[in-house]
């Protein structure tokens, strides 16, 4: 019964929160310092149906309505709280409405590309999804997995040369996973076979990663580029009739291969950790190996098998960055995507779902910041880029509560050793 | 005395075998990715012996560039240590940095964030050094302290954190490195820290009076730093060997439950160290940019950060290891970059090395595995806690 009020007594803290911010957006936004001008939102991107073009709507207006769907939204929370129904769809209704009524008051007199402001934020979060997924895989294990910005930036590296020398994309996406997998065979075996802590373990492989793609992108891919480093691009495949639908369509349905991959993955991880004898025994291993071992279960081996699948995973990921979207191949490219990633895993408190939600946020926040400096806005760049990782901090002490990692995550397991 | 030189023998086969690993390794790849030998992958002796001199050129220009160049000491012997003082000048904030994350290994804390702490120690140093007109001494002392003080703030602010709440270090310093980075580009551009005159993101030079002192004249760039690192150094193992807070560290980072139920505050602990880790981090700062760089830039921490945690690896969390392994590493880098303008190799082959260096020490079982060793003396292995620790 206590854990219960508690989680409630942090749910209505969220919502007070909520309200709190709509008030002040509704106050600031739409009656202090309301914009001027009118806002333009532009909703089409590509050649989908047409239903509105673009909406021009008063800064001061659309900041108020926006504020009071956010108001009325979360007063819709409170009762959903009361009557103990879930809350996300009124609280994530109510987060959307700030977050609306503070672009429409700060694009006064500017033009905001709505839908390519969210299909780009999709795009920049693929790999942090990707990387997500393979620290998922490794972790539930009970295997810390530091070394994904390791795992990403490889696979980038690889497929990227792989592509340019076969000339074809798609070689390039085909290797990547090898890549990914192979490094995780380096932390595999290190961390498995060989007991080395895996947080110092996971830095190192990084640290050697960067050193090498560094390394030959200076003796190699420069030189010679047309040879190493001229990958070309995978095709971006409209999904049929979907792709046509206005906004949803340019956002989820006009791709390339790997996003779909993305979501073919995320659903593979959430159904197989729950609902398949992989995921219980990768469940069991990450939270018992004592017990999972004296019922039979191998736990080394199946920890071995997940540590490579995830390079296998974060592998896709990498393979985004190269013939998934800009081509060649850039000396650090990944930029701690994968640590961004690693932060994903953790805010979505180790789940598929959850993980998937944060990275989307870190990709859109990252987006939202681009966007806003080249429509040219007040605030200084470098503090909407600071936005995603003051957000990390704040998740992870404990503000949308407590985040407990599986409980056997980055012990080594022997038999018959001491815990 | 013959025990106890067959232990120091014994205790260095472990870092012995590991560099001789890792040179091996670079070495293999230095050579099959040089187009003149595989050139030559027809006729096995061709390659080889062109294998062999591919790799000995990288390496002997490493060691020229890094230690003692025969070419400069025509012009006198002494000149001819130039490389070594360039080691030196490099070395100097990877020691304070790798102390900074030796420190927090010594109380149980994987301290990834020397880097944002970096920052702000140099921002701290360089605004005292340029902004203000004080006398020789007490300008240096003041710029040195103001950056420390903002250094020890930003990693006391993680201490703070994980004490109170729990959150994981190596998760809450990571984000703060990129804050730092973004803050550092923005302080940049504010018309207190901009240059006059100019338009991309680089400071006035610090004054005269708050540069630290050349060594060896105008000619070399060694500074006083070196000195004031290698005293932070005895600090270090001071704090660590001979006081009380220094045993609460130590007694943390071995079994923090334990120390718990001894009456020690855990929370104060993990603050306090934080706050000295950031304060070390913070000095490197300081001493880099009123030793060498005097203008404060966006690039200023490079990778040290990041190198300052393979230095503390290297020397096992140990202070006079770290300064040993902050050495090395100073050499590698002021030897890369002779090794790249004269062989072609690019520098970034010395941070494989690193890497390699540091995997192979981390893992005795498996260097004792290669070698078939029956016996390997393992000195406590390194360890940071899970994400529940």
């Amino acid at each position: 019964m206590k854990i219960r009020s508690n989680v409630e007594k942090r749910r209505l803290q969220g919502i007070a929160i909520i309200t709190a911010l709509s008030s002040l957006s509704f106050l600031y936004f739409g009656i202090l310092k309301p914009g001027k001008e009118a806002t333009t939102f532009g909703f089409v991107l590509n050649d989908e149906w047409v239903i509105i073009k673009d909406w021009v709507i008063s800064s001061q207006t659309g900041a108020r309505i926006f504020s009071i769907t956010s108001l009325l939204a979360s007063a819709i929370a409170v009762l959903a709280l009361k009557k103990g129904r879930s809350i996300s769809v009124p609280v994530a209704v109510a987060s959307f409405g700030i977050l609306m009524s503070f672009l429409t008051w700060i694009a006064s007199g500017k033009f905001i590309p709505f839908t390519g402001l969210l299909q780009g934020g999709l795009l920049l979060s693929i790999p942090l999804i990707f990387g997500a997924m393979s620290g998922l895989v490794c972790e539930r294990s009970g295997v810390i997995n530091i070394a994904i910005e390791g795992q990403l930036l490889a696979s980038a590296f690889v497929s990227a040369v792989v592509a340019s020398l076969t000339d074809l994309a798609w070689w390039g996406l085909l290797a990547a996973p090898f890549a990914g997998a192979a490094i995780s065979y380096l932390l595999a075996t290190f961390a498995i076979k060989f007991s080395v802590d895996q947080v110092i373990l996971g830095f190192v492989i990084n640290v050697l990663v960067i050193g090498l793609t560094d390394y030959l992108y200076k003796k190699l891919l420069i030189p010679q580029q047309n040879t190493w480093n001229s990958p070309p691009l995978l095709e971006v495949v409209p999904i049929p009739i979907l792709s046509k639908i206005p906004v949803v369509g340019p956002i989820l349905f006009t791709h390339t291969i790997v996003v779909y991959l993305m979501v073919a993955i995320v659903s593979m991880v959430t159904f197989g950790l729950h609902k398949t004898k992989w995921g219980l025994r990768t469940r069991a291993v990450g939270e018992h190996p004592t017990a999972a071992d004296t019922v039979g279960i191998d736990v080394n081996k199946l920890r071995f098998r997940n540590v490579i699948f995830s390079g296998m995973i974060a592998g896709v990921g990498g393979a985004f960055y190269t013939v998934g979207s800009v081509g060649a191949f850039g000396k650090e490219m990944t930029a701690g995507a994968g640590f961004i990633a690693l932060a994903a895993l953790i805010f979505g408190k180790w789940s598929p779902i959850g993980a998937l939600f944060a990275a989307l946020l870190f990709g859109f926040a990252t987006n939202l910041q681009s966007t806003l400096s080249i429509i040219g806005v007040a605030i200084p760049s470098e503090f909407m880029l600071m936005v995603p990782y003051i957000a990390t901090i704040i998740a992870v002490t404990g503000l949308v509560g407590r985040v407990r990692a599986p409980a056997a995550d980055g012990i080594p397991y022997i038999r018959g050793g001491a815990h | 005395m013959l025990n106890r030189i067959s232990q120091i023998g014994h205790s260095l086969k472990l870092p012995g075998l590991s560099f001789l690993m890792a040179f091996t390794i670079t070495g293999i790849i230095i050579a099959l990715s040089d187009s003149k030998v595989m050139g030559k992958i027809g006729s096995p002796i061709e390659f080889l012996k062109s294998a062999g001199s591919s790799v000995g050129n990288a390496y002997l220009a490493l060691f020229q560039g890094s230690i003692y160049d025969t070419r400069l000491a025509e012009s006198g012997f002494f000149e001819g240590f130039y490389p070594f003082f360039e080691t030196l000048v490099t070395a100097t904030p990877l020691i304070l940095t790798g102390l900074s994350v030796a420190l927090a290994f010594k109380s149980g804390l994987f301290n990834i964030g020397a880097q944002g702490q970096f920052i702000f120690g140099a921002i701290g140093a360089s605004y005292v050094g340029f902004r203000f007109d004080l006398p020789v001494g007490i300008h240096i002392l003041a710029a040195v302290i103001a950056g420390m003080f903002l250094a020890a703030i930003w990693g006391g602010i993680v201490g703070f954190l994980k004490a109170k709440t729990g959150a994981h270090e190596v998760i809450l310093t990571i984000m703060m490195n990129y804050i730092a980075a973004y803050f550092i580009l923005w302080i940049l551009k504010t018309p207190t820290f901009l240059r006059k005159g100019r338009l991309d993101p680089l400071a006035p030079e610090v004054k005269e009076s708050a540069r630290l002192p050349l060594l060896a004249g105008s000619e070399f760039r060694i500074h006083a730093g070196i000195f004031i690192a290698l005293a932070a150094a005895l600090f270090v193992w001071w704090l660590l060997t001979k006081t009380t807070i220094g045993y609460k560290f130590r007694a943390v980072g071995a079994n923090s439950k334990a120390a718990r139920t001894a009456g020690i505050s855990v929370p104060f602990v993990i603050t306090a160290t934080m706050m000295i880790c950031g304060a070390l981090a913070g000095l490197g700062g300081a001493v880099h940019v009123l030793g060498s760089e005097y203008a404060l830039n966006a690039g200023i921490a490079g990778s040290l950060g990041f190198d300052a945690i393979t230095v503390a690896l290297l020397g096992r969390a140990q202070p006079l290891g770290t300064v040993f392994a902050a050495l090395l590493f100073g050499a590698l880098h002021t030897g890369g970059r002779m090794m790249q303008s004269n062989t072609g190799v690019p520098l970034d082959i010395v941070v494989v090395t690193q890497g390699l260096i540091v995997l192979f020490i981390a893992a005795p079982v498996f260097v004792r595995y290669i070698f078939r060793l029956k016996k390997l003396n393992v000195a406590s292995a390194l360890t940071s806690k899970g994400w529940n620790g």
